[in-house]
C-alpha cells in the first residue's frame, strides 16, 4: 500500500472528486464489513448445534428463575446525563470548523476572544449542573 | 477511483481487524497472568499457549445461538454487528506511514473518526434493552450514560489536536506534528486516553459490565458468537482508541528512524498504549457508578476545556 499518491489526492479538498473517492472507499468498507458479519453468521449457523429447551430461554437472573417483569424501572439520572450530553456536544461541534481557520492571518487575537467566550458559556453550564446537584448523586 | 486499489485497502484493513485484537487479547491474557503471578494460557498451540484465542474462537463458533423467549429477536441479533462494525470502519480512516499509508484518507478524519466511534453504543443500547433482562436493561443505560459522558471530554480533546495542527485531516495532523507538541498537549492526551478507555468500558471504567452487580450488563443474555462479536469489538476499540491516540498525541509515525519506517512507530506506539491498557486494568479496582460519572464531568471536562485555552492561547503566541 506504501507510497501510493490516491490516498494523498484525496486528502485535498480542492479535489472535488477526492471527497467522494474517500467516503466511496468508506461505503465499500461497510459493505465488505456487512459481509464478513453475513458470512459469519451463516457459517455460524450451519456449525452449531440447536437443542431446545423452555429453561435455556429464560431471561437469566443469577441462576434462579426471573422474577417480576423483563423490563425493569431504572433511575431517570441516565436521562439528564443524556440531556447534558446533547447540549455540549451541539456546542462543542462548532468547535471543528473553527478550530482550522483560528490562527490562521488576519484572527489571531480576535478568535482566541471568541474562544474564551465559547469556554466561558460551557463552563458556566457546567457549572450550573454539578450546583443544581445533577452531577453528584450521593 | 481504482477499484482494485480501494478493495484492496478494505481488505487490508479487514485483515488487521481481525488479527490486531486477537495480539492484544493474547497479550493481555499473557501480561495479565504474570502480573498477578500466574501463567496464562500454556496449552494451545503449543508456544506458551499462542493459539488460545484461536481456539477461543473455534469453539465460540460451534455454541448454541440463544434468543431469549422474551427477548426483541431482530433487534437483540443484529446488536453484536452494530456494536463491531464501527470500528472497522474507524481502522480504515487511521494514517499508519507517511506519503498516503493510510487505508483511505478522508478530509475530515478527525471527525469522521469520532463520529463513527459514536455509532457503537447504539448496538450497546439494543443488546441492552432488547434482551428483555432486567441487568441487560441497567448494563445497557449504564452503557449509554457512559458512552455520552466521556464523549465530550474526548471530542474536546481531539478539537484541541485539531487546533494545533490546523485541520481535521488525520494525516494532515500528522505532517503538521512537532515535538513539542507532546508537553503542549499532554493534558489533551490523559483526557482524550482516559475518556476512550472508559468509552470501551474497560477497567477501571467497566461498572456496565460490572459482574458483581449486573452480571455482564447488556451482554449477560448473548451466547456463542454473537457474544464473541461484542467481545471482539472490546478488542478491536482498544486497538482503535490507542492507535488513535498514538496519531493524535504522541506523532504517529514520527520517530527517530527514517520515514521509510514510519509504520514501525506508529505499530509500536499503538502497541505501547495497549500494554498501559492492560496494565490499567490489572492496577486499579473499579470506580462505583457515581464516581464514574462525576469523574468525567467534573475532572475530565473541566481539564479538556483548560487543554483547549492552552492550545488557543500558545497557538496564538506563536503564529
Amino acid at each position: 500500500m506504501k507510497g501510493q499518491p490516491v490516498a494523498a489526492v484525496a486528502a485535498d479538498p480542492a479535489v472535488g472528486s477526492g471527497y467522494f473517492d474517500a467516503y466511496a472507499a468508506v461505503g465499500l468498507l461497510a459493505v465488505v464489513g456487512v459481509l464478513f458479519v453475513a458470512v459469519a453468521f451463516s457459517a455460524n449457523r450451519l456449525l452449531r448445534p440447536v437443542v431446545y429447551s423452555p429453561e435455556k430461554l429464560l431471561a437469566y437472573e443469577c441462576g434462579v428463575d426471573p422474577v417480576g417483569e423483563d423490563w425493569a424501572h431504572t433511575q431517570i439520572r441516565y436521562y439528564v446525563y443524556a440531556f447534558l450530553y446533547v447540549i455540549f456536544a451541539v456546542d462543542a461541534i462548532y468547535l471543528f470548523p473553527w478550530a482550522t481557520v483560528f490562527s490562521a492571518a488576519g484572527y489571531g487575537a480576535g478568535t482566541l476572544v471568541e474562544m474564551f467566550v465559547f469556554i466561558g458559556f460551557l463552563a458556566v453550564g457546567l457549572l450550573y449542573a454539578w450546583k443544581k446537584g445533577v452531577l453528584e448523586w450521593t | 477511483m481504482n477499484l482494485l486499489d480501494t478493495l484492496l485497502r478494505c481488505a487490508a484493513a479487514l485483515v488487521v481487524f481481525l488479527t490486531f485484537p486477537l495480539i492484544i487479547g493474547q497479550t493481555e491474557h499473557k501480561v495479565m497472568a504474570h502480573m498477578q503471578g500466574r501463567l496464562g494460557p500454556m496449552y494451545a498451540g503449543g508456544f506458551h499457549g499462542w493459539a488460545q484465542l484461536v481456539a477461543d474462537g473455534v469453539k465460540f463458533a460451534q455454541k448454541e445461538d440463544i434468543v431469549p423467549a422474551g427477548a426483541d429477536r431482530r433487534v437483540f441479533q443484529l446488536a453484536p454487528a452494530v456494536s463491531l462494525l464501527p470500528y472497522l470502519i474507524v481502522l480504515l480512516a487511521i494514517p499508519v506511514g507517511p506519503d498516503g499509508f493510510v487505508g483511505q484518507a478522508v478530509d475530515a478524519g478527525l471527525f469522521f473518526v469520532l463520529a463513527v466511534m459514536g455509532v457503537g453504543v447504539i448496538g450497546k443500547l439494543m443488546a441492552g434493552w432488547a434482551s428483555a433482562n432486567k441487568f441487560s436493561l441497567l448494563g445497557g443505560l449504564r452503557t449509554a450514560a457512559q458512552l455520552m459522558s466521556y464523549e465530550l471530554p474526548m471530542v474536546l480533546a481531539a478539537a484541541s489536536v485539531a487546533m494545533a495542527a490546523g485541520t481535521l485531516s488525520l494525516p494532515g495532523i500528522l505532517d503538521a506534528f512537532e515535538w513539542y507538541w507532546i508537553p503542549w498537549q499532554a493534558i489533551g492526551a490523559f483526557v482524550f486516553f482516559t475518556a476512550g478507555l472508559a468509552e470501551l468500558q474497560r477497567p477501571p471504567f467497566d461498572m456496565p459490565v460490572a459482574d458483581s452487580e449486573i452480571i455482564f450488563g447488556a451482554y449477560t443474555e448473548y451466547t456463542g458468537l454473537r457474544f464473541a462479536f461484542f467481545l471482539l469489538s472490546e478488542y478491536a476499540g482498544i486497538l482503535v482508541v490507542s492507535a488513535l491516540t498514538a496519531v493524535l498525541f504522541l506523532g504517529g509515525w514520527h520517530g527517530p528512524l527514517p520515514d521509510d519506517l514510519g509504520w514501525l512507530w506508529t505499530i509500536l506506539k499503538t502497541f505501547a498504549l495497549a500494554f498501559v491498557v492492560i496494565w490499567l486494568r490489572v492496577t486499579y479496582p473499579r470506580l462505583r457508578e457515581d464516581q464514574l460519572m462525576r469523574f468525567a464531568w467534573t475532572v475530565l471536562i473541566p481539564l479538556a476545556l483548560v487543554q483547549l485555552a492552552l492550545t488557543g492561547v500558545i497557538k496564538v503566541a506563536i503564529s
